[in-house]
């Protein structure tokens, strides 16, 4: 069995088809990249997996498990953390509160132990704490470990975001488009983490991106999605000269951008 | 301005982060241990109302200010708390017993509301609630044979073991020891992963389901958790009034206890009980000034109940984070004294985030 599987899987909303028999199989330590035109259904693949939505048909595996029907915060406690393209931070919360709230799932304290606040709750918070300050270190965020994420630029917000996802130690990461609204530095930083958190962390990832260039660079396979239909998978080099998915993202007879 | 040098991680979490803090909070305990020593009964009392509704009112800041859900219907729970308590005591059963059965009965209850609550949100939880409050005061009012129905109960005063706590002064101390405690247990929750994950649902549900924070779960705990403060509350009042009847518990009481946490300040336990202090003492202005005001307003009935409504609409539009939030910014000022700046504490707005329902 592979590490994680999509079989078959179809969603519509109403009369939209948003996934129409989408599978895919990944092992364990790749990076693995959704493409697609806007409104392909790359998010919508990602929700799926998160269990946010159900989907009508087909099946998804996880380490031999079938996770279709579970919970949403099952997934999580599973191990399988995510970002999302719109952030969603706890934005009247500090940063290291972010952090400490991605290991929710590894807390040992109930809400009685918790009220008397007894030394075990001291040091799985000193733990937490001292856990959290790993992943400062790792994303940089050393200058804005105190303040309201709802403040902090952009960029910084996607990176506190990563870095949530990284506090609940997962081994599957899904990556909602990482690269977006991040400038050319901020992205080269960003391939370099994920190549961290591929090779020295071992963590599986599952991204779906737009920037073609980041794609190229960091994916082991790709899958290509047009309104909610898979178009091909594959390497990078493979998918991205596929005349499908040229077609499907410039258009036909565009002659304009192709004699360019 | 100070700055603190952090040696290790437990100065991130303890619960004073000054030693002169720790010192300012010991002296407010002592005073207030004190202070029955100074004044006259009237005043210990009116103390011993503004603890029991901070301590309700820390159990609906739990829920609704750092929830993030609405209630309307916290005198429910209060009454819930009181006819416990005093059914309990009148059947012979220790106030140490009745106490805690208060609380517990509650937040039984409290996780009976909290489900509706999974699918409920905003203006329409507050109708549930509103609608169960009503209910609630509506069996007290028909269930004859139990509560006496609108004949009132007679509860009273709590002894413990040796101890009675007949005396305004004795009852004062037995509240506000019970306050700290309150106080104590809501703040070591909040810094605590439970206390960060109910944050975390008002903040954003789709990501606290991300990082494995149950819905269901942490909802309905945080409902039964304001239950519980709430119904302690409850069987406090009940043996301070001594008398208790379905008309203690209406939904003015409940609009009083929202007044309190947005007045005070939402997403603070600092709120609660500033707001309980200025909800207590607003009445006692109005007596004293009752002379100085035209007889065209003083002499209205519900003069009470339009001041507060007038008070949480002025404190939303103008301060929305309430008294302590007010206070935040004043300390600030002076810390920063010539580098203030309006818009310090203007939270910068943000169009990116996608409303989704």
């Amino acid at each position: 069995m592979p590490f994680f599987e999509v079989q078959e899987i179809s969603i519509s909303f109403g009369g939209l088809k948003a996934l129409v028999s989408v599978s895919f199989e990944i092992k364990r330590g790749e990076v693995f990249s959704i493409i697609g035109p806007n409104g392909a259904g790359k998010t919508t693949v990602l929700n799926c997996i998160n269990r946010y939505y159900d989907v009508d048909e087909g099946s998804l595996f996880f380490k031999d498990k079938n996770i279709t029907r579970i919970r949403p915060h099952v997934v999580a406690e599973l191990g399988i953390a995510r970002t999302f393209q719109n952030i969603e931070l706890f934005k009247n919360m500090t940063v290291i509160d972010n952090l400490l709230l991605g290991m929710h799932c590894h807390r040992k304290s109930n809400l009685f132990t918790e009220c008397i606040f007894t030394n075990s709750v001291r040091k799985q918070e000193i733990k937490s704490r001292n856990r959290a300050e790993g992943i400062i270190d790792f994303l940089d965020l050393q200058a804005f470990r105190d303040q309201l994420v709802g403040s902090l630029p952009y960029g910084v917000q996607k990176t506190v975001e990563l870095g949530r996802a990284l506090a609940l130690e997962p081994e599957l990461l899904l990556l909602d488009e990482p690269a977006s609204g991040r400038n050319m530095e901020e992205k080269e930083d960003l391939i370099f983490w994920i190549t961290d958190i591929k090779e020295e962390l071992g963590i599986t990832i599952i991204i779906v991106e737009h920037d073609m260039r980041l794609v190229k660079e960091i994916s082991d396979r790709v899958l290509a999605l047009n309104y909610g239909v898979p178009i091909t998978q594959g390497t990078p080099q493979m998918v991205l000269e596929h005349p499908e998915v040229i077609k499907a993202y410039l258009g036909e007879g565009n002659g304009f951008i192709k004699s360019k | 301005m100070r700055f603190l040098m952090k040696r290790n991680y437990y100065e991130d979490i303890k619960l004073f982060k000054y030693r002169s803090t720790f010192l300012w909070y010991i002296a407010l305990i002592i005073g207030s241990f004190l202070l029955p020593l100074v004044s006259g009964n009237y005043f210990i009392s009116q103390l011993t109302f503004i603890c029991l509704y901070s301590i309700a009112a820390i159990g609906l800041m739990l829920l609704t200010g750092y929830t993030g859900q609405i209630s309307l219907g916290h005198a429910a729970f209060l009454a819930i708390g009181a006819y416990t308590s005093a059914i309990l005591t009148v059947r012979g059963i220790p106030f140490i017993l009745a106490l805690p059965a208060a609380g517990i009965l509650a937040a039984g209850v409290g996780i009976l509301i909290g489900l509706p609550a999974l699918r409920l949100s905003g203006l329409y939880l507050a109708i549930a609630t509103m609608a169960f409050a009503i209910i609630v005061e509506e069996i007290l009012l028909r269930w004859v044979t139990l509560t006496r129905g609108s004949l009132g109960m007679v509860v009273n005063p709590p002894s413990i073991g040796p101890w009675s706590f007949s005396t305004e002064k004795s009852y004062y101390y037995l509240v506000l020891i019970l306050l700290i405690l309150g106080v104590l247990a809501a703040k070591n929750i909040l810094r605590s992963p439970t206390g960060r994950a109910i944050i975390a649902i008002r903040d954003s549900e789709v990501a606290a389901q991300a990082i494995g924070i149950s819905l269901p779960k942490y909802k309905t705990l945080s409902f039964s958790v304001s239950a519980f403060y709430t119904g302690i509350a409850g069987s406090l009042y009940a043996h301070k009034l001594t008398f208790i009847n379905p008309e203690s518990f209406t939904l003015g009481v409940s609009i009083e206890l929202m007044a309190i946490i947005i007045i005070g300040g939402l997403g603070s336990l600092h709120g609660a009980i500033y707001g309980a202090i200025f909800v207590i003492f607003l009445p006692q202005l109005l007596i004293l000034m009752k002379d100085y005001i035209p007889q065209l307003f003083s002499g209205q009935t519900g003069l009470n109940a339009a001041l507060y409504g007038l008070m949480i609409i002025i404190f939303i539009i103008f301060e929305p984070t309430g008294i302590y939030g007010r206070w935040l910014k004043i300390k600030f000022n002076f810390e920063m004294f010539p580098l203030y700046r309006r818009g310090t504490f203007r939270r910068e707005k943000k169009y990116f985030k996608v409303e989704r329902k």
